[in-house]
């Protein structure tokens, strides 16, 4: 039996063999969205971040079968937002990691994308520490976390230069 | 309280019932075995569905809850979620004088001198999170709660993570039990037919194992509002994401003279400890914020704490560091709180709580960081 999810504002239908089954483990191998990556299943990790009705959780600790009615965006929906009028798919945030060189190995890159877009849609100017705590359950094992922080540093300046760009965040997608 | 009957008698749960709006239920292939899952929308809603005679778990925040399931150490028939139950996410505050709000701050009275023994009880929803907790109108209400919460896991576990789930997981280890316990807090317990205070002394049996008998809901627990100065130090392995290697959870107040102590992860259950309480009500000099006898009485705090603590070797760490560490803790908590009484009394002194959450010595924290514990 089946149920209905909201995913990146697109409803999709879940066949699940058992309902046990955490939504990390429904976005991968039922409905094919491989950008939340899976490490610890015990909350421990962050690389399967997402916003569930626009809070910030681990997706391998909400079960799938309870989310119903809620709007998940993953980090696939972040990309898809951004304007290809502006020369580029990808948001403002993962831009900054790729030009920061915040991406070696890219396993947690989805989870810090999306740890950063709710970081700066909650708190526009976050000083140092508000940057380090947010992205606190994120773990990297290979950048060291310095160009990730210098990633966060970027979108911060680039959104003051523009104001305009941070419509682009993820509380669009939510809508 | 409303009251929904589902869709057919809860005495059957293991045939998939379908809900008013959000539903989901299925059967199952492999040894996995049925799974039915309800998601409650009231109260009334999840008690129904408590009265069955295998009652299904309560999913809260699942931050403790699917981290089993994932690892398949528990694979319930049954699940009932009380994530989307608005009224258990709520908090409130009441008291002499004080407008009851939700999730208002009452209006600051003279009660908010730091200290003093205050009026008022403050009702958090089992539903809360540690966000929640760590929000400044409930922050200023229960302190030590938000910086107990501030302590817990990551944000996205604080996003998640409820004070109902922390009690019932009863673990040793939970953050807001010392907290709850040092306020001699009382728990909310619901069933279908009624429901009960619990004390929170009462609460917790043994490691894991908690009073609560199968199909009670927790809905909420009342604390006293701005109870004297509060503290809680926990050290760990490192600032986040960190289980309590120890803990401390100390209210001093002082007028009249009262002190409680209670510690975590140093024992089967969190502890309170009437020994060095006693102590330190009788050395405590509330007209100077001093302790009589200065250095050699805080030691002997330290010491008395540390002698009621009963912990045990495991893959965090070693009772003897335990038992060190919880007197460290009790020993700086006693001292911050000093330090607020002498501020309090206009006697000088450093008013600053640096907080340690990522924070290293000297930084100042941010306004977001004022709950670290160090
Ligand atoms: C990565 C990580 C880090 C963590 N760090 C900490 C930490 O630093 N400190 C700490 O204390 N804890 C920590 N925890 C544990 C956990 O987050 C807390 O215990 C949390 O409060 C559990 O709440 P929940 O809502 O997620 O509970 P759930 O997982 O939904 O439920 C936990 C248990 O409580 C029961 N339950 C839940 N709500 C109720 C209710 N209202 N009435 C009756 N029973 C109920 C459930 O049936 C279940 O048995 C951590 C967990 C993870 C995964
Ligand atoms: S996979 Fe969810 S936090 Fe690691
Ligand atoms: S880039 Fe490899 S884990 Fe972060």
């Amino acid at each position: 039996m089946g149920y209905q999810l909201r995913v990146n504002g697109v409803h999709r239908e879940v066949e699940s063999e058992w309902l046990g089954e955490s939504l990390l483990w429904v976005l991968r191998e039922r409905l094919g969205l491989m950008g939340s990556k899976n490490a610890c299943e015990q909350g421990e990790c962050g690389s399967c971040s997402v916003l569930l009705d626009g809070v910030l959780v681990c997706s391998c600790l909400v079960l799938a079968a309870s989310a119903p009615g809620c709007e998940v965006v993953t980090v696939e929906g972040i990309a898809a937002t951004s304007e290809p009028a502006l020369g580029s798919e990808l948001s403002d945030v993962q831009r900054a990691f790729v030009e920061a060189g915040a991406v070696q190995c890219g396993f947690c890159t989805p989870g810090l994308v999306l740890a950063v877009h709710d970081l700066l849609d909650r708190v526009p100017a976050p000083d140092e520490w508000e940057i380090r705590e947010a992205i606190s359950g994120n773990l990297c094992r290979c950048t060291g976390y310095g160009r990730i922080l210098e990633a966060v540093r970027r979108v911060i300046a680039e959104r003051r230069a523009d104001p305009t760009v941070t419509a682009r965040g993820v509380a669009e997608v939510a809508r | 309280m409303e009251r929904r009957r589902w869709a057919g008698d809860t005495s059957t749960l293991s045939t998939p019932r379908i809900l008013p709006d959000a539903h989901a239920e299925g059967a199952s292939g492999g040894d996995t075995g049925r799974m039915t899952v309800f998601v409650a929308t009231s109260v009334g809603e999840a008690l129904d569905a408590l009265t069955a005679s295998k009652p299904p778990e309560i999913l809260a925040g699942g931050t403790d809850l699917m981290v089993e399931v994932n690892f398949g150490r528990r694979r319930p028939d049954a699940i009932v979620s009380i994530g989307r139950i608005a009224s258990l996410r709520r908090w409130r505050c009441s008291g002499e004088g004080d407008a009851s709000a939700d999730g208002e701050p009452p209006e600051q009275r003279e009660l908010d001198v730091d200290g003093v023994r205050s009026a008022g009880v403050v009702e958090v929803g089992a539903g809360v999170t540690y966000r929640q907790m760590t929000e400044e109108a409930l922050a200023g209400l229960v302190p030590a709660l938000a910086q107990a919460a501030r302590t817990v896991g990551s944000p996205q576990i604080r996003n998640a993570g409820t004070l109902g789930g922390n009690l019932a997981t009863a673990s040793p280890a939970g953050d807001t039990l010392p907290v709850l316990l040092a306020l001699d807090a009382e728990v909310v317990v619901a069933r279908a037919d009624g429901s009960r205070l619990l004390p929170v002394r009462e609460l917790v049996l043994g490691p894991k194992r908690s009073a609560l008998a199968p199909g009670e809901l927790i809905v909420a627990a009342r604390l006293p509002a701005r109870f004297g100065h509060q503290e809680f130090v926990k050290v760990g392995t490192r600032n986040a994401m960190v289980i309590a290697t120890a803990s401390v959870a100390l209210v001093v107040s002082w007028e009249p003279l009262d002190v409680r102590v209670a510690l975590g992860s140093v024992g089967p259950t969190p502890l309170r400890v009437p020994a060095a309480e006693d102590y330190a009500c009788a050395r405590l000099d509330a007209a100077s914020g001093e302790l009589r006898g200065g250095r050699a009485d805080l030691e002997r705090f330290a010491e008395l704490v540390r002698a009621a603590a009963r912990p045990i070797d495991d893959h965090r760490s070693s009772a003897r560091y335990r038992r060190h560490a919880v007197g460290v803790c009790a020993e700086r908590a006693l001292q911050r709180a000093m330090r607020s009484r002498q501020v309090t009394l206009g006697a000088g002194g450093d008013r600053v709580r640096v907080g340690a959450q990522m924070l290293p010595e000297g930084e100042s924290p941010s306004e977001g960081a004022r709950w670290a514990t160090s």
